[in-house]
């Protein structure tokens, strides 16, 4: 099956403020390495009157100032910015380690999705450490990931009744995603573990410790180890 | 400096300045005024730099005590203000001592008013920015809406030589009907053109289901095309993008949003997002289609009013 990027990007109005660049359509790595790389290359090289990249799975939306800059202005950048591509050095993407207590208190639903997968929770913890996941965006809510490469075999649908709370650290999957809760909140995906660590500290130096593009991969941890982790956590 | 002692917060106040830019990218909203018109002129009659924090009133305001001397100013919808139980203008600058209560009553036509100080209301930087983003608890005062016993701070800013007004010719009225202009997309090939048609002939009401995240219309729902799904890969949003769930019902997103998974069938233009700022719920929306050219010409005359504005100021 093909990746679906397009040949050339369909470029969308947004009011009179944003431009919306489309490289695909569909939820693909190729797709998405497409979009951040093209990110990469317009925060390098800075447009005239470009306030704000977003990227997501398919597009990224550029927000500009009218005053500076105009829309066709814009579109023509964009097409002689893709040769950049070539020319521009990427730094290779970040994998982060997060280390992750699973099952007991941690991952209450750890149990279910064994079971209803057929496997062992020692098999689910395995499958689930084991790959380097794509962070495809970031969105809804400060620092929450999207990650793209869950095993097929620890798919698992959602909650039929979401939690009203759940912990920040949570980590989860809903169906062929898996994700982790930046903060507190109520939340509908099966929690198979918890990180110590704080996801979003806007205190910290480094308040988020990834972005887009990057590789997210999970470390089994004790709770004993968890205990550590999050007292050296607490400012 | 100790500018005000909050003794009642009202309905949802809180610290505002022009946004937080440059982290939408990692799900952090630009928040920011909703109404970029009237936070403006309130920090222009105080003569602060447009950029400088002010307080965003929703509906009902606070009462609060002046720590210190100090020219503030009411911009925006108009709430009955007191100093001491005598009436003070909005749209005008006027100078508080230290005890005096300054009391904002409740809205009387318009949804949000706006409290600058000189100085401006000075709360730590958070990314960049002073405003509030409630959903995340981040920016702004502690993160949250005001309450009782609060004690707000302000920058050092000096005194007017003489109040500042600003003609009533450019004070904007509000009215309970809205008209929006908005251009379509970026997903209105989701749509048949009738259900394009609808959109731009429907009234539309408000429901009270409307905040800084976005404002939920209620009225003839707009149909996809048959063979289109409602909802999309989830792409970024702006301020002003119409989304139409599955239920027909279009929702205007504003602030406290970075992403949406629904179509959007078209997207309001910057000018008017101070039109939605100052709606409340049982208000009757109607949108009307532009061409990109006139949004960014109506744009320009925008931004020459302020200007206009800043300079009358400065006299």
């Amino acid at each position: 099956m093909s990746s679906g990027l397009y040949e050339t990007p369909r470029i969308h109005i947004v009011g009179d403020r944003g431009l919306l660049v489309e490289y695909g359509d569909r939820i693909d790595p190729v797709v998405n390495k497409k979009v951040i790389s093209m990110a990469i290359v317009l925060e390098h090289d800075a447009l005239a009157g470009v306030v704000e990249i977003i990227p997501s799975y398919l597009s990224l939306l550029m927000i500009y100032d009218p005053s500076v800059t105009t829309a066709s202005a814009l579109q023509e950048s964009l097409i002689s910015l893709e040769r950049r591509l070539t020319e521009i050095e990427f730094p290779p993407p970040k994998t982060v380690e997060i280390p992750v207590c699973y099952g007991g208190e941690f991952g209450p639903d750890i149990e279910f999705v064994a079971e209803s997968n057929n496997l062992t929770v020692d098999d689910v913890i395995r499958l689930h450490s084991q790959p380097a996941y794509q962070i495809f965006m970031i969105g809804f809510s400060p620092g929450y990931p999207y990650l793209g490469g869950l095993p097929r075999e620890i798919h698992t649908p959602r909650l039929k009744t979401p939690r009203t709370r759940v912990l920040g650290g949570s980590v989860g999957i809903a169906n062929e995603q898996t994700g982790i809760y930046p903060v507190t909140s109520p939340g509908g995906w099966q929690l198979i573990g918890r990180t110590p660590l704080t996801l979003f500290n806007p205190e910290r130096s480094n308040p988020f410790l990834y972005r887009a593009g990057d590789r997210i991969r999970f470390k089994p941890i004790s709770p004993e180890e968890y205990s550590r982790l999050a007292e050296r956590e607490i400012p | 400096m100790d500018a005000f002692l909050v003794h009642a917060p009202g309905s949802f106040t809180t610290v505002q300045d022009k946004g937080r830019f440059g982290y939408q990218k990692m799900g952090v909203p630009v928040s920011g005024v909703l109404d970029t018109f009237a936070g403006t002129v309130a920090n222009l009659l105080v003569g602060n730099p447009e950029e400088s924090a002010v307080l965003e009133i929703t509906v009902a305001g606070p009462r609060l005590e002046c720590l210190r001397e100090i020219d503030v100013a009411l911009a925006g919808a108009e709430m009955g203000a007191t100093l001491n139980k005598q009436p003070v203008p909005c749209w005008e600058s006027f100078r508080v001592s230290p005890g005096d209560i300054l009391k904002i009553q409740q809205v009387k036509s318009g949804c949000r008013a706006y409290l600058a100080v000189s100085g401006g209301i000075d709360v730590p930087e958070v990314l960049g920015s002073r405003s509030t983003y409630v959903g995340g608890k981040l920016g702004g005062y502690q993160g949250r809406p005001l309450k009782k016993g609060d004690i707000l701070r302000c920058g050092e800013g000096g005194f007017l030589d003489v109040p500042r007004r600003i003609p009533s010719a450019w004070i904007p009225r509000y009215s309970p009907e809205i008209l929006l202009r908005a251009i379509p997309g970026p997903q209105d090939d989701y749509f048949h053109e009738e259900g394009l048609v609808r959109f731009f002939q429907t009234e539309y009401r408000i429901s009270t289901n409307a905040n800084r995240m976005g404002y939920r219309l209620q009225g003839p729902s707009i149909p996809q095309r048959e063979n289109m799904p409602a909802s999309i890969i989830s792409d970024p949003s702006i301020s002003g993008s119409v989304q139409i769930p599955a239920d027909g019902q279009p929702i205007i997103l504003l602030v406290e949003q970075t992403m949406g998974g629904y179509t959007k069938i078209a997207t309001v233009i910057s000018t008017d997002i101070p039109r939605i700022a100052q709606a409340i719920p049982g208000n009757c929306v109607r949108f009307e289609e532009v061409t990109l050219e006139r949004a960014h010409s109506l744009y320009r005359e925008q931004k020459e009013l302020l200007q206009n504005i800043a300079r009358h100021c400065n006299q």
